[in-house]
């Protein structure tokens, strides 16, 4: 039954790595749930060297934002784009892809139609924030 | 089995085939009857054989089919006003919901008879169909809107309600019977005492209330009461708003179309007596039908076994859960009944929900149309378990197993 809580998501819950407001960044965006409350914003400086994410919600949402950190990290705008393409598409149809590292772990959502906003609501944060850079 | 004094709730299982599903390949555990309850093989067939065998419009046409139907619709206005106690079926007016029975009582009474500057109160513990109506009333017509406050344990607070009326300006109270998220159930009898003496009328939210205890809106004095069909074993689309006559007789319509009016020429129309006033177009003819079915199946088992049989499930479901380590149940009132709301130290409630669901346990996870409540709570969301009179002992057994298994995964 918790082939989705499986323990990468479960260690960025626990552990995250990248959580919290830092002190100095340039473009924030905002993502929240009207369904269940979840509140995302997620923090960036203009030249990608720092993805930072302030996550209140369910596991699922704090994982995904925590991998989402690690995955963008130095990346530009344009690769950042093709990376939450390519997430989108593993966790609405459940398809691994290897270009996806770590973030493979949340394809057990596309199993449960509900939470693929949760998985996705980071990301969608990330793309506000590209937008305010 | 799983029964309580002489309930047989094994036997009234059987009436509901939906709880034979199997849900990921696990017995059906449903335990989210307050957003809406299962459906007994009484109604699904009431609902069939209107449509196989005695279907027609209601109140137009002057051939068999028609008359029969009309008769059987009206039929369900008589069993209404019976289960509630109403003292004439004409003070029963079908919509849609309670949501809908709200907002008709704020759009034609609200407008009518209150001013501007009277005042609305509702309580911290309202659903959003008993806040967002009076909001929409306050910003279109200029009347104000009063938040009482609750206790810590998730009742009134006497001392806000007194505070809200010191001024006199309070025209309607509009109050839930029994909270959907915290279970508690006010005191609607003393409520409506109050309210009266401070010269307000009084609303009731009975949408949870119905369905596990029994009404009788005389007794209570209520102004109005309303209730939806789907939470009490009926179908979904069918709801009822109860008013005083004295109320309905000078209230507006609300919807204008066929069926409301006395007469229309071009120039002007004039409308029908309540209840038909209120109930513009063909109604759910269908789904009333049903709802007069489920009416009758709740009174064959009877209010009070079912009572009885929910409050020893209630005392069990909080004993089991208190035992459940980072477990709090939101809400300690005296008198509550079996809506049990609840967060864990670690695991968030959509994380709850998706993980009891894939046990086959279906609790409801999120603010419950409720999200001021939340505020007031300190939490963004609950996870809730909720009871019918088909709920057994070993589901909330079964939902204690599941939550170990997610505070274990949590841990």
């Amino acid at each position: 039954m918790s082939q989705l809580y499986e323990a990468i998501v479960l260690d960025r819950v626990k552990q995250p790595r990248h959580a919290g407001r830092p002190a100095q960044f340039d473009a924030q965006g905002q993502g929240a749930n009207r369904l269940c409350g979840d509140r995302v914003s997620v923090y960036l400086t203009r030249d990608g060297t720092m993805v930072q994410h302030e996550s209140e919600g369910c596991a699922i949402m704090v994982a995904s934002a925590d991998l989402m950190a690690d995955a963008t990290l130095g990346k530009t705008p344009a690769e950042i784009k093709d990376i939450f393409e390519s997430f989108s598409h593993a966790v609405t149809t459940g398809t691994e892809n290897p270009g996806l590292g770590e973030l493979n772990a949340l394809t057990a959502v596309s199993q449960f139609p509900s939470r693929i906003g949760c998985a996705t609501l980071p990301w969608r944060a990330l793309e506000e924030a590209l937008q305010n850079v | 089995m799983s029964s309580t004094l002489d309930f047989n709730t094994a036997a009234l299982r059987e009436d509901f085939p939906i709880l034979k599903q199997k849900v990921h390949g696990k017995d059906l555990v449903f335990l989210d009857s307050a957003a809406s309850a299962q459906k007994p093989r009484a109604v699904i067939d009431a609902m069939v054989h209107v449509m196989e065998a005695q279907y027609a419009n209601v109140h137009r046409g002057l051939h068999y089919m028609s008359e029969k139907t009309s008769d059987a619709y009206e039929e369900v206005r008589d069993k209404v006003a019976a289960f509630i106690n109403a003292g004439s079926r004409d003070e029963i007016v079908f919509t849609r919901n309670a949501t809908e029975s709200i907002n008709l009582v704020a759009y034609t009474w609200g407008r009518s008879a209150l001013q501007p500057g009277d005042v609305i109160a509702v309580t911290e513990m309202e659903h959003h169909a008993n806040l967002v109506p009076w909001q929409m009333l306050r910003d279109a017509h200029g009347t104000e809107l009063r938040i009482i406050k609750i206790t810590d344990a998730g009742e009134i607070d006497w001392n806000s309600l007194e505070e809200t009326f010191a001024d006199g300006r309070v025209k309607l109270l509009a109050v839930t019977q029994m909270s959907n998220v915290l279970g508690t159930y006010t005191p609607v009898e003393r409520l409506a005492k109050f309210a009266h003496a401070h010269g307000a009328k009084i609303l009731i939210d009975g949408c949870q209330a119905i369905v596990h205890r029994k009404i009788d809106v005389r007794a209570t004095d209520a102004d109005f009461f309303v209730f939806s069909g789907h939470k009490l074993y009926g179908p979904s689309g069918i709801g009822v708003l109860y008013a005083k006559a004295e109320i309905l007789d000078v209230m507006p319509p609300f919807l204008g179309g066929g069926d409301m009016i006395a007469s229309v020429s071009y120039a002007k129309s004039t409308w029908a007596k309540p209840p038909h006033r209120f109930e513009a177009g063909t109604p759910a003819i269908i789904e009333t039908i049903g709802l007069g079915a489920a009416i009758d199946y709740v009174n064959a088992i009877g209010l009070p076994a079912i009572a009885a049989h929910e409050a020893a499930l209630t005392e069990h479901a909080l004993a089991v859960l208190a035992n459940i380590e980072g477990l709090r149940i939101l809400g300690t009132a005296q008198d509550r009944g079996g809506v049990i709301s609840f967060v864990m130290k670690d695991a968030h409630a959509h994380d709850i929900a998706t993980l009891l669901d894939r046990q086959g346990i279906a609790v409801r996870a999120g603010h419950h149309c409720a999200e001021p409540l939340m505020g007031r709570l300190g939490v963004t969301s609950t996870a809730r378990a909720s009871f019918a009179l088909y709920t057994t002992r070993e589901e909330i057994d079964a939902l204690a197993k599941g939550l170990e298994r997610v505070r274990k995964i949590f841990a």
